[in-house]
């Protein structure tokens, strides 16, 4: 009976996903321990985010795709909403508005756009299965760009691009024509002109300092510097767990968010550093496979956006801890202390599993 | 066909999706390779680089600076030595608004206007990232008023700093010298001199005097602190250490008391006063008037006390004793009878008629006496010790001037002592030879004449006349004078006394000495230029009087020390040895613009006697400055008897 009812309790538990997903929380506790000072608290707050996105992806996996379809347009339209309110009602913190007062708790409703916009655009795209034309593809961009522009007045550049990210990957993987692809590259090209005069004077300097970071060695660039040094001192074998000086000795900034990696790369090395891509490379692969064997066109987009959000994700923290991309706020994946990220990553990984373990009831549907 | 239409449709659409994932899977493998490139890049090609990055953020050398040496007197009295204060120091590169900074700063603890001048200066000579003093010595209170409050001034800092402190004040500045901030110049020269990375962390450098001269053994050398340090700079722990070791103590050959007998004995005079023990070379006394207080040079001068100081006519600044340069006039004559002795001239029972005056041969100049009515029948002992110039004037003539200088330049005229403090002059003994570089002119006779009574080109530095007086008295055995006496290492302890060294020695006839020393013995009695000097003294005192022309004299006119300005009358010089027949104090002293040197200069010199032969001092009721001698004083009783040495020797 009772192995019965674990049996059942797994039932929609993507097997290599959760060991995955479990060793990368493992790391990730290990690295947070080291970087926030071997603070015991840190570590237990951030194994209750764990908790709850595990619950919660336990909970999404549990339900049909199909369900999920129908709940696109009415996520999609709250998130929107949410999006509204913030720039009518939201908190000014740090000079951005972003979250949201709802009197029992702040909430930021942009997080949500990153699972509601490629699940409605996933929505609209299967609906227009057989017959998609080039209006189709303006649509799906007008779906994407309403909270995208919502987002970056906030203004919140990372989470815009992610969201952006998941949405592109949904019309692309939907077969957006190279034409257009080709033709939007060119059109970025020559727009960007514009879209750098519309960026804020530190957005401006982030991308500035990117291409020389020495411009303003204790400022802005200071960050990279310090990143860039704790990776490359880090050498083969790395510094050694509790160990690493950039990091012991306060040096990393934000090394608990955003710049944990840099951690991880100064105590475990390039060895580690090459064990940890590895593991994410699983996680994508894996999201890859599913959307390859999902059933249905609202199944495969999906699983494919969220498959391809997640190594953006990766990617781009990546890249910027190490100094080949802008400082953009966006966590690393599964390491990286935060619960609202945490609870998102787990909502996508339960749409996969839910995608990967709900086949034949679709296929028999 | 709806059906299949619709299936192919699907399929297709199938395929196209994987087309478009597999693309995707390619560019996710691609950038995950550009990353996994990168780390190679950092951690493998340039890990040698970002290693020495990450070591140098959280590796930083502290110097210790060691402690200064002492520098003490003979006896052991502290001359100099160091405390901690609390200073209050700001960093001007890490403070944004100066002006505001500083207005409330001077609310908690007071910041006056010297403080903030000498601010100024200081910020003004140093890097924006130095740190510099804006207040000294806080008291505990405004110490703590400034902790509590410190988070509200970045950049500001509150240090505990080592700093030097001369108790005796003016005593003896230009002999012991001081210590201020290090600037540009002494950076250079300690970088030359390849010990500048022992100046890590030091700010002051000896300036002047045993300070400057004995750095190296003051100065110690600096400990090192391999410190680990946070991104907020502060230590977490240290690596390793190398613990400073003190600078050396330094004993002075001076007696501070004695020093301060003499000071006091100058008044508001300006001048100069040595002090050797001929038999050593150590320096009792090193007197240059007037002094100043070194302390204020510690913390860095401020604007007003350095202009008051450079500005000022007497020039305090100036150490006289090895810089003054001054006509010997008279108390040249023992060193010129000397060599007349030696050169088989005027030896006894020689004597001369002296009209008032001497004339060359073929020449209708007079070269006057300073009695114009002549000293009647004189000897050498005599012509000493009446100081008669008509006796020199032909002395001189006979000897010839390369004659008279190769013998005097053994007591040291005409070049350095080789004092062991930095900054002597070398005065000057005329030749034909120097002459003739100089002003491309022959040498004349009548240039010869006045060498011997010690003026013309003839110039000696205070300290070149106390070395000659200790070298005679020293019957020709030249000492190395020396101010520092030994050198007290701070770790062991071991004391290392500076060598006597003998720099020259003359084979002087004892009967030709006998006679110089008579004649200039018979000085300071009754009859002599200085019998007040030696009245009632109760040792036999060897002594000569001098007197320098600040302004020249036309023939046919007379001096009147009344009718001319003060600073235009004539320099008093006086040397003396004592007691003559065992000297143990050899001395010089010049009272600028004094007038006659028995009656300014010669009371300086017998207090310093009597205090080092006698042990005594001066009675606290004798104002130091008071010019006019107590009654019962010998000088008084003699001043009648010997009215003539009131006016010109």
């Amino acid at each position: 009976m009772i192995s019965k009812f674990i049996t059942g309790l797994f039932k929609h538990i993507d097997s290599v996903l959760l060991a995955c997903i479990l060793f990368a929380m493992l790391v990730g506790l290990l690295v947070l321990f080291s970087a926030s000072g071997q603070q015991l608290s840190r570590v237990s707050a951030q194994m209750i985010n764990m908790a709850v996105a595990l619950v919660a992806m336990w909970a999404v996996a549990n339900v049909q795709p199909q369900h999920i379809e129908r709940i696109a347009i009415p996520a999609y339209i709250l998130g929107v909403l949410l999006l509204i309110a913030v720039a009518l009602f939201g908190d000014i913190s740090h000079g951005a508005r972003r979250w949201l007062n709802i009197g029992i708790t702040k909430i930021q409703p942009s997080e949500l756009l990153k699972l509601a916009a490629p699940i409605m655009l996933a929505w609209y795209f299967s609906k227009r299965e057989s017959n998609l034309t080039a209006l189709d593809f303006i649509i799906g961009a007008v779906i994407l760009m309403v909270p995208v522009l919502l987002i970056m007045k906030q203004p919140d550049l990372g989470t815009a691009m992610l969201v952006t990210a998941s949405g592109f990957y949904v019309i692309f993987l939907a077969g957006l024509s190279w034409r257009f692809i080709l033709g939007g590259v060119v059109l970025v090209g020559a727009l960007s002109p514009i879209f750098w005069s519309l960026l804020h004077d530190y957005q401006r300097r982030r991308i500035e300092i990117l291409i020389d970071p020495t411009q303003d060695p204790l400022g802005s660039g200071y960050h990279i510097i310090q990143s860039t040094i704790a990776i490359g001192s880090g050498g083969v074998a790395g510094k050694g767990w509790l160990n690493g000086t950039q990091t012991q000795l306060d040096f990393l900034p934000e090394r608990t968010t955003d710049f944990i990696f840099a951690v991880f790369g100064e105590e475990f090395g390039l060895i580690g550093n090459i064990l940890l891509l590895t593991l994410f490379a699983i996680i994508i692969g894996r999201g890859f496979y599913i959307a390859s064997q999902a059933k249905s066109t609202f199944s495969r987009l999906l699983a494919g956006s969220i498959a391809m959000t997640f190594f953006t994700y990766c990617f781009v923290n990546m890249g910027m801890v190490s100094g080949i991309l802008p400082v953009v706020g966006v966590p690393l994946p599964l390491i990286s202390y935060g619960g609202t990220s945490m609870l998102t990553l787990g909502l996508g990984f339960g749409l996969l599993m839910s995608i990967q373990t709900h086949k034949k009831l679709v296929a028999a549907g | 066909m709806a059906y299949s239409a619709e299936l192919r449709n699907h399929l297709n659409e199938q395929h196209n999706f994987r087309v478009r994932l597999t693309i995707a899977a390619l560019l996710a493998l691609i950038a995950f390779g550009a990353l996994g490139l990168r780390f190679y890049y950092l951690q493998i090609q340039r890990h040698d680089y970002y290693h020495t990055l990450a070591e140098s953020n959280r590796i930083s050398i502290v110097p210790i600076s060691p402690n200064r040496g002492l520098i003490l007197d003979r006896n052991g009295i502290v001359l100099a030595h160091n405390f901690f204060v609390y200073t209050l120091e700001v960093t001007p590169s890490k403070v944004s608004n100066m002006d505001t900074t500083i207005a409330n700063l001077s609310e908690l603890v007071e910041i006056s206007m010297v403080d903030l001048k000498r601010f100024k200066k200081l910020k003004a000579e140093s890097h924006s990232f130095e740190s510099v003093p804006i207040r000294t010595h806080l008291n505990e209170i405004e110490a703590a008023k400034f902790a509590v409050n410190r988070y509200r001034f970045p950049g500001v800092e509150l240090k505990s700093r080592l700093y030097r402190h001369y108790p005796q004040g003016k005593l003896g500045t230009h002999a012991i010298g001081y210590i201020s901030r290090i600037n540009e110049k002494d950076l250079a020269k300690l970088k030359e001199d390849n010990v500048i990375s022992n100046y890590k962390g030091t700010d002051h450098i000896g300036k002047g005097g045993v300070e400057q001269a004995y750095e190296r053994e003051l100065h110690g050398s600096t400990g090192f602190q391999q410190v680990e340090i946070n991104a907020d700079g502060k230590a977490v722990r240290v690596l390793s250490s190398a613990a400073p070791t003190s600078g050396n103590n330094v004993v002075l050959s001076i007696d501070a008391k004695l020093q301060a007998i003499a000071e006091k004995a100058f008044g508001d005079r300006r001048g100069s006063l040595v002090a050797i023990q001929p038999s050593t070379g150590e320096v009792l006394g090193f007197v240059s008037m007037p002094t100043f207080d070194p302390n204020l040079f510690v913390d860095g001068i401020d604007y007003d006390n350095w202009n008051a100081l450079n500005n000022s006519i007497d020039k305090p600044l100036i150490n006289r004793t090895l810089k003054g340069i001054y006509p010997p006039g008279s108390t040249f004559k023992p060193f010129v009878a000397l060599a007349g002795l030696e050169a088989g001239k005027r030896e006894p029972p020689y004597s001369i008629q002296d009209a008032g005056y001497f004339t060359l041969p073929n020449s209708r100049h007079r070269y006057r006496d300073w009695k114009p009515s002549g000293h009647g029948s004189v000897d050498m002992r005599k012509a000493i010790t009446i100081s008669c110039d008509t006796f020199f004037y032909g002395l001189a003539m006979e000897l010839g001037i390369e004659r008279l200088t190769d013998f005097v330049r053994h007591f040291g005229f005409g070049q350095k002592t080789g004092l062991d403090i930095h900054g002597e002059v070398s005065g000057l003994l005329p030749t034909p030879e120097w002459k003739k570089r100089r002003f491309k002119q022959p040498w004349y006779m009548g240039e010869t004449v006045i060498v011997g009574i010690g003026q013309g080109y003839t110039l000696v530095t205070p300290m070149q006349l106390a070395y000659a007086t200790a070298t005679l008295a020293n019957q020709g055995t030249a000492i190395r004078p020396h101010i520092v006496n030994a050198v007290v290492n701070s770790k062991t302890n071991v004391v290392t006394p500076i060598a006597r060294t003998v720099l020259d020695k003359l084979n002087l006839k004892s009967q030709n000495l006998d006679i110089v020393k008579a004649g200039m013995v018979d000085v300071t009695l009754p009859g002599g230029t200085a019998a007040s000097v030696g009245a009632n003294a109760g040792y036999s005192i060897a002594a000569k009087t001098g007197t320098a022309q600040v302004i020249g004299i036309k023939q046919n006119e007379k001096y009147n020390e009344h009718s001319i300005n003060e600073r235009h009358r004539d320099h008093a010089l006086f040397i003396a040895y004592a007691p003559a027949e065992a000297p143990k104090i050899a001395l010089a002293v010049i009272v600028e613009n004094g007038g006659h040197g028995g009656s300014a200069a010669g009371p300086i010199a017998r207090k310093v006697m009597d205090y080092y032969l006698l042990g005594k001092e001066p009675a606290e009721e004798i104002a130091p400055n008071a010019v006019v001698p107590p009654p019962n004083s010998p000088a008084n009783n003699a001043a009648e008897t010997h009215a003539e040495e009131e006016h010109y020797d």
